[in-house]
């Protein structure tokens, strides 16, 4: 772990336990009506398929995790393995079935707008107001976090010029942009308003080389220069191996492994050979990380 | 509010464009007073002066009311559509100084343009309006704001949960209005279950309020039996409107459906 760390009276993050389920056979509307709660599963079980009804879905299984104060906090997993839902559910975009979460000491349930001040969220899909230009949208995002006009223009200016957009840029609508430079707003929105926890959802997928290492470059500095504590979500190897202090593999809902991606690599080293996190990922859950069979066969 | 002032600012044009439009419409169901003594023949005690102001007033006060409808409910539509939702749910802002925020801008826009529209028809058909009381019909429709604000509240629900269909739904909304609440006729016409729909809609007190300001020119003392109804349906339904919201906010999180996009 990184000596930047610095001790702190509670966690950054402290996620206990915490569980979505989606399409789980619900009693009858009278049951309900008189009380009668959806029968949660157990950790790695799920109720029967009924016929004519969607299958149950495990997104968030029973995951508890810790992450200290000014760490930088991978979860590695492929697509549909529940990172993004794990990343709404600490953003309180939704709400757990079972367990909690809670930034430092605040209780995401009981102090749902307390928790808000602490966190951002940048999602994959960097959604913005397409019509408004940059400038313009970062000044909403930082009016509704309570950062007034003024300030909130001048340090627009600031961090737009550190990502390396064009000044013309800034008063051009965003569906004008690439979507490498529509990625970068939407990380300089959210640090816009100052979070001390950073939620990231994929932030670099689909950017270019250069692109995804200027991404990078900006969330240490941000980290560094912040005192933020980021949890990042990606399955690019590289980049949780790159970037991050520690790592949870995540699969099927479930952490299967939390530790340095050091230590993950050591884990599973046999005969001198130097694994990758790829590797590690693939003894753990069997799977490929990133099927790229299934991506040329995409493309073609 | 800043985000559709810098959208207003951008596309001043097609500002522009919905001024032209919603002035040629709104003549185009004026002159029907014009024709109306062509189309069926005069009869004693017809005064196309009166029935062309009674047409005006309903348009002017539908287009304002719909407005303020329409805009506050496709806030939410706007946001399903461009994605920016969750980053909106999960700012620290009380979801009532959000909304209410948000109308804010939808109440300033649609007195300014309506008021825009009401100059122009009233240069256009030259009116006298020497014994109107103008100021007694702003404040009718003023007071009838805040219950179609709380009425648009609880129509952004629709898109909220149903990302794809929810802002056509709030369509129906409105034109449900639109037929029940006496726009371009007296309520007194309609079948008697409309007319008893008719009696608690807000959209009929401010029409006949307003009516009574400019037709009549009544006084402050008789407009205020319009008034109170209206400031009373406004301050139930504004606490109600946020708290059905807030309900289907909290349904929208547990079920997941804030991350589709419509």
């Amino acid at each position: 772990m990184s000596t930047r760390h610095r001790p702190a009276e509670h966690p950054a993050l402290d996620v206990e336990n915490i569980s979505k389920f989606f399409h789980l056979p619900q009693p009858p509307l009278w049951k309900r009506l008189l009380g009668a709660r959806v029968e949660l599963p157990e950790p790695g079980e799920l109720p029967a398929v009924v016929e004519g009804e969607k299958a149950p879905v495990a997104a968030v299984d029973h995951v508890s995790f810790r992450i200290e104060r000014g760490e930088i906090f991978g979860v590695l997993g492929p697509n549909g393995s529940g990172k993004s839902t794990l990343i709404r559910l600490i953003s309180t975009l939704l709400t757990a079935d079972r367990g909690n979460a809670k930034i430092f000491g605040v209780d995401i349930r009981a102090d749902e707008m307390g928790a808000k001040q602490m966190i951002s969220r940048v999602s994959v899909d960097a959604a913005f107001f397409k019509k408004l230009s940059p400038m313009e949208n970062l000044l909403y995002g930082a009016r509704l976090y309570g950062v007034t006009g003024a300030e909130a223009k001048v340090k627009a200016y600031e961090i737009l010029a550190r990502l390396g957009l064009k000044r013309p840029t800034y008063t051009e609508p965003m569906e004008e942009m690439s979507r490498g430079m529509q990625q970068k707003v939407a990380i300089a929105r959210a640090f816009l308003t100052s979070p001390i926890l950073l939620l990231l959802d994929e932030p670099t997928t689909g950017l270019d080389p250069r692109s995804k290492r200027e991404v990078r470059a900006f969330i240490e500095e941000l980290r560094d220069s912040h005192d933020a504590t980021i949890l990042i979500t990606t399955h690019d190897m590289e980049e949780a191996d790159l970037l991050c202090d520690r790592v949870a593999v995540i699969h099927e809902g479930r952490l299967v492994a939390t530790d340095s991606p050091a230590a993950l690599k050591r884990s599973i080293a046999s005969n001198g050979e130097q694994p990758t996190l790829e590797d590690v990922f693939m003894r753990l859950t069997g799977e490929k990380l990133v099927d790229h069979d299934a991506i040329e066969a995409a493309r073609s | 509010m800043a985000r559709n002032w810098h959208l207003t600012k951008r596309y001043w044009g097609w500002e522009v464009v919905w001024f032209f439009y919603s002035l040629t419409s709104g003549l185009s169901v004026v002159f029907i007073a014009q024709g109306a003594e062509a189309l069926t023949g005069t009869a004693p005690g017809f005064d196309v002066q009166y029935l062309t102001m009674y047409l005006i007033i309903g348009t002017l006060v539908w287009r304002y009311l719909s407005n303020i409808f329409m805009l506050t409910s496709e806030v939410i539509a706007w946001e399903r559509w461009e994605g920016t939702i969750e980053y909106t749910l999960m700012a620290p802002v009380r979801r009532w100084v959000h909304l209410v925020g948000q109308t804010g801008y939808s109440l300033i826009y649609s007195l300014i343009t309506t008021l825009a529209i009401g100059i122009a028809m009233a240069l256009f058909f030259e009116l006298d309006l020497s014994g109107a009381n103008l100021l007694g019909a702003g404040a009718v429709i003023l007071a009838g704001s805040l219950s179609l604000i709380a009425i648009g509240i609880v129509a952004s629900i629709l898109p909220l949960l149903y990302p794809e269909r929810g802002a056509q739904m709030t369509s129906v909304v409105v034109a449900s209005f639109l037929l029940i609440s006496g726009v371009y006729y007296p309520i007194t016409v309609l079948p008697d279950w409309m007319q008893a729909i008719a009696v608690v809609s807000p959209v009929t007190f401010v029409l006949e309020g307003t009516r009574a300001a400019v037709l009549e020119g009544a006084g402050l003392s008789e407009l205020w039996a319009y008034i109170l109804p209206l400031l009373v349906i406004g301050v139930v339904a504004l606490p109600i409107g946020l708290r059905l919201f807030r309900a289907a906010e909290q349904f929208a999180k547990r079920t997941g459906r804030l991350k589709r996009v419509g």
